[in-house]
């Protein structure tokens, strides 16, 4: 059997590349799909803590919860691009300059 | 249907009436085509009056929890609940008055703004971690819409790409902060977290405990606009239509609050009962990290402040010190300090609700946010001169307007839990401030205008700005009550 430390050490690699992923890429797409990889590193923790935690079912259940949030935000978060898309043209983040100071 | 469920309904009266208000909303957006700006507006401003009414009631129905331990129902739910319900009902009241939102169809935006509302009342309630986080997300995904509501505006809409870009990530690192502190605890419910800590199991993870504390900071940092989770604010702030930014600077910032105050004071901290202290576990010792992110946030939110021009930013940054402060008042672990977030609170949403009105009106004649268009402001209108006037001063905190009690009471709570010093970096941002406000004062006063046309309200706006001038002045003439009110509201659900 799987000891759950493997677990922990993917998840908290899926969450370091996550959050380089919105570090580093420039495309707004990209950077969502490294905002995916955050909630599903969170989704691993709890699917794993709860299979090895006793018998406690609340981990999986509030990875549904997870599943169903990253959804709507990825709804969300698509809708804003896409109509960003339309005035601007790119979803090039470097663009998105007109606000500063 | 469990017996439970249908006990406890009649508590949870004030979001069954928002949720219906919201669905109708919605249908009368659809079906009454004709009609619809006017009626849309009357059903939301009926349906949160109606809220209130309900919540006002639930006062005396003592700490308990609601739906399995999911929600909970104490003064201080009950407390959050009216004030967050009365800042959605001011600011719906602001929304038809814009020049920026008129161009626009409203329908959407009064349901959005009832969605947000009742995630708020959610958030400010919730004692699980699960409900605690789909409830930010339910406020967080849509604020993100509200502010990009302007749909052919660049700035709105990047605005929004930012605000989402980065509630996104801080709320999944967050996330990633509350499965590390179920695996460590093995429960969701913050009072079963504190139990565990208190019995000092998880102690030899102290390291990983203290991790996910600062992973699970980065959702309330970035609720409440605290350092280093603030980048969004300034540029939101500006982008987002007025009526939305005034929303933003107030009304999910005090569920914020009231989300961090619960989480912290019954997850983390432990008390004996009839003591008025709290403190950190010593394995988990989190206050000092707070304590920086308080000090660091009034710093830079003032010293910020002083070099922006236009006024949204202003208020952006001046918003960023004022939850610098109100981290103050949680941050000294006492009931003093609860009750000092809790004025403050009230004061903070008049006095900055209005002055986003009042910015609010000068863009509706001149087209324009930048302080030099402010010049000369005194001639073309001495009302809003001497309304903005009236809330900047009280923003600075001078007496004898609302401003000044707030910060009194954070302070003398700093004070007597022997944090003079804390006090006294609270006292020295308070005079950075007086700078950037009096500037605003200086130039509509004393600088010249390029347009000499009077300003001439209509008397709907007119009598919105009284209502928030009249308890930024007259706050301390109902002095006894509000203390009455903040004292009793300070009971927190405690048990499991």
């Amino acid at each position: 059997m799987i000891p759950l430390t493997h677990y922990l050490i993917v998840s908290a690699c899926l969450f370091s590349f996550g959050i380089m992923a919105v570090l580093t890429r420039k495309n707004a797409v990209n950077v969502l799909m490294g905002i995916e990889l955050i909630l599903n590193s969170a989704n691993l923790n709890l699917v794993a803590f709860s299979k090895f935690s006793s018998a406690n079912l609340n981990g999986q259940i509030f990875a549904v919860f997870v599943i169903i949030i990253a959804a709507a935000e990825a709804a969300v978060a698509l809708a804003i691009v896409l109509s960003m898309y339309r005035i601007v043209k790119t979803v090039n983040l470097d663009q998105a300059d007109t606000l500063k100071g | 249907m469990h017996p439970y469920l249908l006990r406890d309904l009649h508590l949870f009266y004030p979001e069954i009436a928002i949720t219906v208000t919201l669905l109708l909303v919605v249908v009368a957006d659809i079906v009454l085509a004709r009609v619809r700006g006017k009626i849309t507006f009357f059903l939301t401003a009926l349906g949160l009056m109606v809220a209130f009414a309900l919540t006002v009631p639930l006062f005396g129905a003592g700490e308990r929890t609601l739906f399995f331990g999911m929600v909970a129902l104490d003064p201080m739910a009950v407390f959050f609940k009216g004030f967050l319900i009365l800042t959605s009902f001011l600011v719906l009241l602001a929304a038809p008055g814009s020049r920026e939102l008129a161009r626009s169809h409203l329908g959407e935006f009064y349901a959005l703004l009832l969605g947000v509302t009742l995630g708020m009342l959610l958030l400010a309630s919730s004692v699980d971690m699960l409900m605690l986080f789909l409830s930010l997300e339910m406020v967080s995904l849509t604020s993100y819409i509200m502010v990009g509501y302007l749909r052919d505006d660049r700035q709105s809409n990047e605005a929004s790409l930012k605000y989402i870009l980065f509630g996104a990530v801080s709320t999944g690192s967050m996330l990633y902060g509350i499965t590390l502190l179920f695996g460590l605890t093995g429960t969701t419910k913050m009072a079963a977290i504190r139990e565990v800590l208190a019995s000092g199991v998880a102690a030899p993870n102290g390291m990983a405990l203290l991790v996910s504390t600062a992973l699970i900071l980065a959702g309330f940092g970035f609720k409440t606009a605290a350092v280093p989770f603030h980048f969004w604010c300034p540029d939101v702030y500006t982008g987002a239509p007025t009526p939305v930014t005034a929303f933003l600077s107030v009304a999910p910032k005090a569920a914020g609050f009231a989300t961090l105050i619960r989480f912290f004071f019954t997850g983390l901290s432990e008390t004996t009962p009839g003591s008025t202290q709290w403190s950190a576990f010593p394995a988990l010792n989190w206050s000092f990290l707070l304590l920086i992110v308080s000090i660091i946030t009034m710093t830079l939110g003032n010293i910020a402040a002083l070099r922006q021009d236009n006024m949204k930013r202003m208020l952006a940054y001046s918003s960023i010190a004022h939850a610098g402060y109100l981290l103050m008042g949680t941050v000294v672990l006492s009931s003093e300090g609860v009750q000092a977030v809790l004025i403050y609170l009230i004061t903070y949403l008049f006095m900055n609700l209005g002055a986003f009105l009042v910015v609010i009106e000068i863009f509706n004649r001149t087209g324009s946010f930048d302080l030099k268009d402010y010049g000369g402001l005194y001639k073309r209108s001495p009302f809003l001169t001497i309304a903005m006037t009236i809330f900047l001063l009280s923003l600075m905190g001078i007496p004898p307007f609302a401003g000044f009690f707030g910060k009194l009471f954070v302070f003398g709570a700093a004070v007597n839990r022997n944090l003079a010093w804390f006090a006294v970096v609270g006292a020295l941002n308070s005079v950075i401030a007086v700078y950037y406000y009096a500037r605003v004062i200086k130039t509509m006063i004393m600088e010249p205008s390029a347009d000499g046309r009077r300003i001439q309200l209509p008397w709907t706006s007119q009598a919105l700005v009284w209502v928030m001038l009249l308890p930024t002045i007259g706050m301390m003439l109902v002095w006894d009550s509000i203390q009455k009110l903040t004292n009793e509201s300070m009971k927190l659900f405690l048990g499991s």
